[in-house]
């Protein structure tokens, strides 16, 4: 394909620039024929739904519809309610919590296992390592739930048995409030340690092997390497997932908190998104769920457009 | 060179750490297997704990499976996961392939158009009413269309794309094939592994799925497997009925938790080279 600006001459004899880019998309309408469902799937279920959170400026019911339901008097009445409501700092910092413990307690010890891989001498155990710890990631949260109760649960979990024989009392891990959130960044390290550290991996078996060899030939010790030449090595890497974890930080794990969550844990627990599922779907509160929801949005919004920017400083943009 | 002696105690540090680390990761998973397969007598002499039982016994098994609802949420399962994989490679490929092409007009447009729903999105609520407004609640559709296409991968395959060589394209255009044929024929067939591995991500994706049949689906005969073991694990335990049956509840809980796994368990270790290269790619370009 050639890509050099042709002015051309249409029939009539007159010079046109523009029919040269609709010839163009003429010539390639068969991709857009194939863009054609994605584009209008695009449009259904996720513009449409952005159409959808008017209704959160609205008096929604079924029979009226998105579209015909009045609007609410004052149009803020919502947000509003939901400001006002003592839900707001306990939602907002249970996500801002829940997302933060998470964030540190996933990424240094991802970025701890990709140092230990790479030093690891042994390349068959290299290898063992890496395919038994990236395997859990690829369990779904009930299963995680379900091994969770077989060494947490109060009864009959293993951990709570040799607490017991050992003379100490058992500790409800999965039942009460100061156990929840190590439940859930436990749970999640579980699944996901090893899974972080491949991005890590990667960054460090992109450093130039000449630099170690010039550190051993200079009598350098393992640490001293690992501090001056590995971790320097994927400094860039470390920020750039900080950026991106901080941009989605007001997702702290919808479907993991969903499972293992139930009424006794909401103070620590509940997070915006599950309030926006029991007060919509389960309360019928369509309007004020909504609400909630957009303004969870819009935080994310600003944070993910603040953190691509900032991203690309460091790595010359993500897209 | 000769190893120093801190050098062969570092070495003893990262193996054994390391050890701890894959123990940490596969202990669980065994310990669950083991908790399904150890016979009842077993577990009573042992006080309830049995990390390695002596006998095996598959009861547990047997009587999860006699439950008519398990069988079903399968079927729904395998369903959901070979025809909702089968569109979601259809969709995300016929996106990739045109935003690959460089000389699209207005591709970055239509790259944009895509890109935003990552950044923002209308909602559970709205979404919910939009599904609920095509009829498609209550139906096995609504595991499938919603989720239709996830914007990750398409950018994941749309790289892929772009890395093929430009002159493959330009050969074939001469030869006057037909941008679906030259799709059909001569990209797909080069990219086979990348498709995989989208592919791969997705099918996981939708075994494990609960969260869209909890949003979507009431008729428990349309429930995936994932909610019915969830069911299973929520069933708190009757202790009185226990006293009267051969199984304990734990044991068939983890039958139930072994039997959703296994077909993950068992295939990953084949193909996961391809997810870490999945990973990679979406991580540095996606």
């Amino acid at each position: 394909m050639s890509d050099q600006r042709v002015v051309k001459a249409d029939r009539s004899g007159r010079v046109s620039y523009g029919s040269h880019t609709w010839k163009k998309v003429w010539q390639m309408k068969a991709f857009y024929l194939m863009l054609l469902p994605c584009v209008i799937w695009y449009f259904i279920f996720k513009y449409l739904p952005m159409y959808g959170v008017i209704i959160s400026f609205k008096e929604y019911n079924f029979s009226d519809g998105i579209f015909f339901s009045r609007w609410a008097d004052p149009w803020y009445k919502y947000f509003k309610m939901f400001f006002e409501s003592p839900y707001f700092t306990q939602l907002l910092g249970n996500t801002l919590l829940i997302s933060l413990y998470k964030l540190v307690f996933g990424m240094l010890p991802s970025i701890i296992l990709a140092i230990l891989l790479h030093e690891c001498r042994a390349t068959w155990m290299k290898r063992w390592v890496q395919t038994l710890s990236y395997m859990p990631h690829f369990l779904s949260w009930i299963i995680i739930y379900g091994i969770s109760v077989a060494f947490l649960s109060e009864t009959t979990g293993l951990f709570n048995r040799w607490l017991t024989e050992a003379g100490m009392e058992a500790i409800p891990f999965m039942n009460s409030q100061e156990w929840f959130r190590s439940l859930l960044v436990g749970s999640e390290m579980w699944k996901d340690l090893g899974w972080g550290a491949i991005i890590y991996l990667a960054a460090i078996s992109g450093i130039d092997p000449t630099l170690f060899e010039a550190a051993r030939v200079d009598g350098a010790s393992r640490m001293r390497m690992i501090w001056h030449i590995t971790l320097p090595g994927i400094r860039n890497v470390i920020i750039l997932l900080l950026i991106l974890k901080i941009g989605a930080i007001m997702d702290a794990g919808f479907e993991q908190v969903f499972v293992f969550y139930h009424p006794r844990v909401y103070p620590v627990g509940d997070i915006i998104d599950t309030w926006v599922y029991r007060t919509g779907l389960q309360q019928m509160n369509f309007s004020l769920a909504t609400a909630v929801g957009l303004f969870k949005s819009l935080i994310g919004f600003v944070l993910v457009v603040g953190a691509n920017k900032l991203a690309k400083r460091w790595d010359g943009g993500i897209w | 060179m000769v190893k120093g002696k801190s050098d062969k105690l570092f070495d003893m540090v990262v193996y054994l750490l390391l050890t701890l680390v894959a123990v940490v990761a596969i202990f669980p998973i065994m310990y669950v297997v083991s908790m399904s397969l150890t016979p009842y007598s077993e577990v009573i002499k042992n006080g309830g704990f049995v990390i390695i039982p002596k006998n095996l016994s598959f009861e547990a098994y047997i009587r999860i499976f006699e439950d008519p609802a398990l069988l079903r949420s399968m079927s729904v399962t395998v369903f959901v996961t070979v025809v909702g994989t089968a569109i979601n490679l259809l969709l995300t490929t016929l996106a990739a392939y045109p935003l690959s092409r460089k000389g699209l007009p207005g591709r970055s447009g239509l790259l944009l158009y895509i890109v935003i729903t990552m950044m923002f999105s209308g909602g559970l609520i709205p979404t919910y009413l939009i599904v609920q407004s095509l009829n498609l609640l209550d139906t096995v559709w609504a595991l499938i269309v919603p989720g239709a296409i996830a914007t990750f991968n398409v950018l994941v395959m749309k790289s892929f794309f772009e890395s093929l060589p430009e002159e493959i394209f330009e050969s074939a255009k001469i030869d006057g094939a037909r941008e679906f044929r030259i799709l059909w024929k001569i990209v797909l067939p080069l990219s086979v592994p990348s498709v995989m591995t989208v592919g791969l991500f997705y099918m996981v994706g939708h075994w494990n799925s609960f969260f869209s049949a909890v949003l979507y689906i009431t008729d428990t005969n349309l429930h995936p497997l994932q909610v019915i073991i969830r069911n299973m694990l929520l069933m708190t335990q009757n202790n009185e009925l226990q006293a009267e049956v051969t199984v304990p509840t734990a044991a068939m809980q983890m039958a139930a938790v072994v039997t959703a796994s296994l077909p993950i368990i068992m295939v990953y270790p084949f193909i996961q080279k391809h997810f870490t290269k999945g990973m990679l790619l979406g991580a540095v370009k996606g």
